[in-house]
Formats: structure tokens, C-alpha cells, sequence
């Protein structure tokens, strides 16, 4: 077992705080959550919002104009925002691991997929080169790529989105990491490929027991794969819950207006009931912002919006959310 | 480094059947190929070709090319062969040729890359360092350097490899600056792989096609550098090379002008191989221009 003792109530991964900066240039601000074993946590937002930001931050992949400001990352007794060069290497692959949106990109286009995916396991695991080939071709069979004993001497480009993006899973998880992180897995491929890989990874990390952060702008992901919500919003969580309390009632009055943008079949909607509601404005407006970073576009903010960051609040059962102005006036039950 | 020869991963064999097929639809890249591997073998055979010393006098000077069959390229002013000169002056020419283009891009490539890829502070002293050596005229530099250095062999292929790794080390680090914020090298970072590893293991294979070609026109460069040398008596006086004869020859140029004319057709002769084997190396590797990957 390379995890330690891991108490079930404390998480896996703990966030508090997280402050990411361009330069002066605040953008993630005071973000916490948490992830517990085996758990799928889905971070929702639209583009801008800082959620592939804050899934960089976690594996201190940021780009180089951007800085970790303040905050903790508590994973397996170690604070990610602070360990060394060389911790970092260790735990990089082996522990914690990241698939990204591209897969056309994300794989060396000059080697082989056998190739890469034993590279991974030949630095993590010190096996030998055939002993690598073999781990190679199971990895490949165990996220189902079909043939893999032919397919492991392909190159990338021979290869369909899903087969890559299948790759890169197989890369990530063939040390059986502890935590993955998926920044828009399915976002590059199509609709019925989608789904596919998704249940490829809910599947593994049940098999692996491994926490699960998707990062994702797909509601419809959130709804059926997540076991818990945390909704951004210009750099800042606005709500956090189960999915079920989330899409039924929301307490943020940005989550009510990305649900209310996102289309749903079975919804009764056609395009001849006229153009879908949208959020007015659009999410630069909201940097600097003094008080919600959402009141600029918001239906119900208020003077007071404007002067003071809204905390967040519990309103109900396992959920918190930013908003005093619609959870005064709808008060929990 | 197994890297790139016996692993099915080397980025030659990865693009070897469409870059195969490309090159051998290339006329020039496959007559240049041909021709020097001929230069090749004649240089290899010189010993049994020409046993004799190509620096002895071996019969009646000034014999005009087709004049006696014996020494079908004539002989010069001390009765030396001609031919023998150019066949053994292609084992010089070569061997100073690759040996400076392959210190001269071992050099530039562990510059350029470490430049390329680290940036920064790493790269700004780099960039610096190949500037010093690119400001001076690079002949300048040259005939400066093997005058202080004892004129021999060896001496003139530092010099050469000296006055070209900047040619490399620029190329290099503009590969590795564009290719170390691609997708796949934040990936390979995010696997947990160090900076050697992602250096060698995965920008390496991306950045060789520019600079397999850049190198075969580097030799031609360092045999045109050698033959400037030799011909200006600033290599070694012990051994004939193609430069040599020519600056022998050229005092005689309106007596016996293919005393100069010989070797010289073989310095033009060798130096368009190498370049139309660049071409033709660059068009079957670049994806960009023999068709989609």
C-alpha cells in the first residue's frame, strides 16, 4: 500500500484558501473544498471562472506568470502549495495524476503509446522494459482500447480522440493514484464518445478507490457523475452541494442562471419556444469587483452587493452557497 | 543513449515509411546520396586505390589530364598525381567535414536546448555566450583560431566546430522554447517526469527533423571553411587536401589551370550534394511540406 492510514473522516485532499495571482491580478480568491476517498467532486463555471486554474494549481502545473498567493493544499500530510521540486516529482504520477482537454495534444506525437504509457511505470515503478510493455498493453486493455497488444506500437496519430484521451487515462492512472484530476476530459470529443469515457472513469475510480475533481463547464456531466457540486464563479466558489439539491433548487442566483442557460432534453424545450435564457454580461466585468463578483450581472442584487464580498453560508443539508439576498428572502427549510 | 537507434520510438523510424517514400521521390536527394556514397568509398579505398604517398613525385610534371592514361587527372608542377590528390583530399575533406559538424551540433545542441528549454537567467547567459561567437566574421574567427592553435587536423575541425555550433545552439533553442510549453511536455511534467527526462525523452525526438537537416549542410559549410584554410596554407602542410591543391595550383592558373579546376569541381561537387540532400531531407521530414502527417 503506498497510501497511509487514511481516517475516513479526515479528506484526502484539502483546500482552504486557495488564492491564485497573474501578477497583481487576483484570480481564484479564497477557494475551499475538500475531496474524500473515492469521491467524485465536479468544479463548475463558465470559461474565466478559474476552475482549470485551480486544477493546474493542484499539481503546481501553472503557467509561469502564475503564482500560487496564499492558501493550503493539505493532500496525504503534505501541503501542495509549499513541498519542493523533487517531492513534487514523486508524488506527480504516482499519487496524484491529471488528464487533460486535448487529447490531440496532450500525447508526444513522435513516440509510440506503448512507448509512453512504460515510460511512466518504468520512472514510477522501476520495472523492466519488457515487464513495461506487458503493464503497457493491460493498461491499455483495462480502459478498454480494443487490440491492445496490436495497438500498444501505434503512434498518436493513428488514434481517434476517445482512443487518445483513453491513452492519456491509462498514463494517469497506471500507478494508481490517489487523486485525479480531469480538466475537461470530454469537452474535445464527441457526445457519444463522452459518455463512454466518463463511465471508463467513474469506473476506475471505484476500482482504484481514488478521489475524482472534473472539471467541467457540462451540467449535464455534474448531474449524472458528481457526487458533489462546487459551482465558480469569477474565481470564487458561489455554491457548494449535491448535485440533486443543486439542479432542483439553487441557492446562488449565478447557478440558477446557469441552469436555467443550460438546455436539457426531455426539458419540453424546442428551439420554436424561443431563444434559451442567458446571463446578461459576461464575466470580465466581475474582475476587481468590490463587493459580489456576480452583482454586476445579477437579477436580484442589491446596493448593498456592491459594498462587501457576501460570505458563504450554510443553507441546508451539506451545502453552503454566496448569496444573503436569496437565501434571506427563501429561507431553508 | 539507445535513443535513437534501437528503440521503435526514434522519431526517424516514426516517420520513416512516408518520409522514406518522400525522400526516394526526390531525383537530387537520391543522385546526391549516391554520389556520396561513392566520395565515401573512394576516400575509404585510398590506401589500395593509391598505396603510394599522394605527396611523392611519382612521374614528368605538368602532364595534362587524358595525356598519359597512367595518371588520367595529369600531374602538377612537381610531378605529383592529381588523382591520387583528390581521392585522398576526400578522406580529409570528409573527415573534417563531419568530425566539425558533429562537435559543432553536439555543442549547439546542449546549449540551444538547455536555453530553449530552461529560459530565464539560463538563457539569457547562453544567448549571450552565442552571441560572442557570432559577432567576429566567422572567417575571421577561423583563421584567428588556427593561427594560435599549432595548424593540424584536429586543430582546424575545433576551430570549424567553434565557428558553426551557433548555427545549432540557435536552432535548438528555438525548437525548445516552442515545443517546451506544448500540451504533451505540461503532461509529461504532470507524470512526474524531471527536466532531463522531458529534455531527451520527449522534446529531443520532436526537434531532430531541423536538425538532421541543418547538419548535412554544416558539412558542406565545414569542407568549404577546410578548403578556405588549406588553400591559404593555414592547415596542415602534411597532408594534401582539395583546399591545398588549389592554392597550389593558382600560380599556374593560366598555364595549367585544372591544376585548380580538379579539385575544385570536387569541393563544388561534393558541397551541392550535401545541400540538395538537405533539401531533399527537409522536404521528406517536414511535414508541412510532403503532406499531411
Amino acid at each position: 500500500m503506498k497510501a497511509g492510514p487514511v481516517d475516513a473522516s479526515s479528506p484526502l485532499l484539502d483546500v482552504r484558501d486557495l488564492t491564485i495571482a497573474f501578477g497583481d491580478t487576483v484570480r481564484v480568491r479564497d477557494l475551499s473544498f475538500s475531496v474524500r476517498e473515492a469521491e467524485t467532486v465536479a468544479i463548475v463555471g463558465e470559461s474565466g471562472s478559474g476552475k482549470s486554474l485551480t486544477g493546474l494549481a493542484l499539481m503546481r502545473l501553472l503557467p509561469r506568470s502564475a503564482r500560487i498567493a496564499g492558501g493550503a493544499m493539505a493532500f496525504m500530510g503534505r501541503d501542495l502549495a509549499v513541498i519542493d521540486e523533487p517531492e513534487l516529482r514523486r508524488l506527480r504520477g504516482r499519487e496524484i495524476a491529471m488528464i487533460f482537454q486535448e487529447p490531440m495534444t496532450s500525447l508526444n506525437p513522435v513516440l509510440t503509446i506503448g512507448a509512453q504509457i512504460a515510460e511512466v511505470v518504468t520512472l514510477h515503478e522501476g520495472l523492466s522494459r519488457s515487464a513495461a510493455r506487458r503493464r503497457a498493453i493491460e493498461l491499455l486493455d483495462r480502459v478498454r482500447v480494443p487490440d491492445p497488444a496490436r495497438r500498444v506500437d501505434d503512434y498518436p496519430h493513428r488514434l481517434s480522440g476517445g482512443m487518445r484521451q483513453r491513452v492519456m487515462i491509462a498514463m494517469a492512472v497506471a500507478c494508481g493514484p490517489r487523486l485525479l484530476i480531469a480538466d475537461e476530459p470530454t469537452t474535445a470529443l464527441d457526445v457519444t464518445i463522452q459518455a463512454q469515457v466518463l463511465d471508463l472513469l467513474d469506473g476506475l475510480r471505484r476500482d482504484l478507490s481514488m478521489g475524482l475533481i472534473l472539471v467541467t463547464h457540462d451540467l449535464g456531466v455534474v448531474g449524472q457523475w458528481a457526487d458533489r457540486v462546487v459551482v465558480m464563479y469569477a474565481g470564487t466558489k458561489v455554491e457548494e452541494a449535491p448535485p440533486g439539491p443543486v439542479f432542483a433548487d439553487p441557492r446562488h442566483p449565478y447557478t440558477a442562471g446557469l441552469l436555467a442557460a443550460s438546455p436539457r432534453v426531455g426539458g419540453g424545450r424546442s428551439y420554436r419556444s424561443g431563444p434559451l435564457p442567458e446571463i446578461p454580461g459576461n464575466i470580465a466585468s466581475a474582475v476587481d469587483e468590490a463587493g459580489c463578483s456576480f452583482a454586476p450581472r445579477c437579477p436580484h442584487a442589491i446596493a448593498s452587493c456592491r459594498l462587501a464580498r457576501p460570505p458563504l453560508v450554510r443553507v441546508g443539508e451539506d451545502r453552503v452557497a454566496a448569496c444573503p439576498v436569496v437565501n434571506v428572502a427563501e429561507p431553508a427549510p | 543513449m539507445s535513443l535513437a537507434l534501437d528503440t521503435p520510438a526514434s522519431p526517424v523510424a516514426a516517420m520513416r515509411p512516408r518520409a522514406l517514400r518522400a525522400f526516394l521521390r526526390n531525383p537530387a536527394g537520391v543522385i546526391s546520396l549516391g554520389f556520396l556514397l561513392v566520395l565515401f568509398a573512394m576516400a575509404l579505398a585510398a590506401p589500395t586505390l593509391y598505396p603510394e604517398d599522394p605527396l611523392s613525385m611519382v612521374a614528368r610534371p605538368f602532364l595534362w589530364p587524358g595525356q598519359n592514361p597512367a595518371y588520367p587527372l595529369g600531374t602538377d608542377s612537381l610531378g605529383r598525381d592529381v588523382a591520387a590528390g583528390v581521392v585522398w583530399g576526400a578522406r580529409i575533406s570528409l573527415l573534417v567535414g563531419f568530425s566539425a559538424m558533429a562537435l559543432g551540433v553536439t555543442l549547439g545542441l546542449v546549449v540551444g536546448s538547455l536555453a530553449g528549454y530552461f529560459g530565464g537567467r539560463v538563457d539569457d547567459v547562453l544567448v549571450k555566450v552565442i552571441e560572442i561567437f557570432q559577432t567576429p566574421p566567422n572567417f575571421v574567427l577561423l583563421v584567428v583560431l588556427v593561427a594560435i592553435a599549432q595548424p593540424s587536423v584536429s586543430t582546424v575541425i575545433f576551430a570549424i566546430a567553434a565557428v558553426t555550433w551557433p548555427t545549432t545552439a540557435r536552432l535548438m533553442r528555438a525548437e525548445f522554447r516552442a515545443l517546451r510549453s506544448k500540451d504533451f511536455v505540461v503532461a509529461a511534467r504532470g507524470l512526474g517526469y524531471g527536466h532531463a527526462r522531458i529534455i531527451v525523452r520527449e522534446i529531443l525526438p520532436n526537434a531532430l527533423p531541423p536538425l538532421i537537416v541543418t547538419s548535412s549542410v554544416l558539412v558542406a559549410t565545414a569542407i568549404l571553411m577546410e578548403s578556405a584554410l588549406s588553400f591559404l596554407g593555414l592547415s596542415d602542410p602534411n597532408v594534401v587536401s582539395w583546399g591545398s591543391m588549389i592554392g597550389a595550383g593558382r600560380e599556374l592558373l593560366r598555364t595549367a589551370w585544372f591544376l585548380s579546376a580538379v579539385p575544385g569541381v570536387a569541393i563544388v561537387l561534393t558541397v551541392l550534394a550535401l545541400n540538395l540532400l538537405g533539401d531533399a531531407l527537409n522536404d521528406a521530414l517536414n511535414p508541412r511540406v510532403s503532406g499531411a502527417r
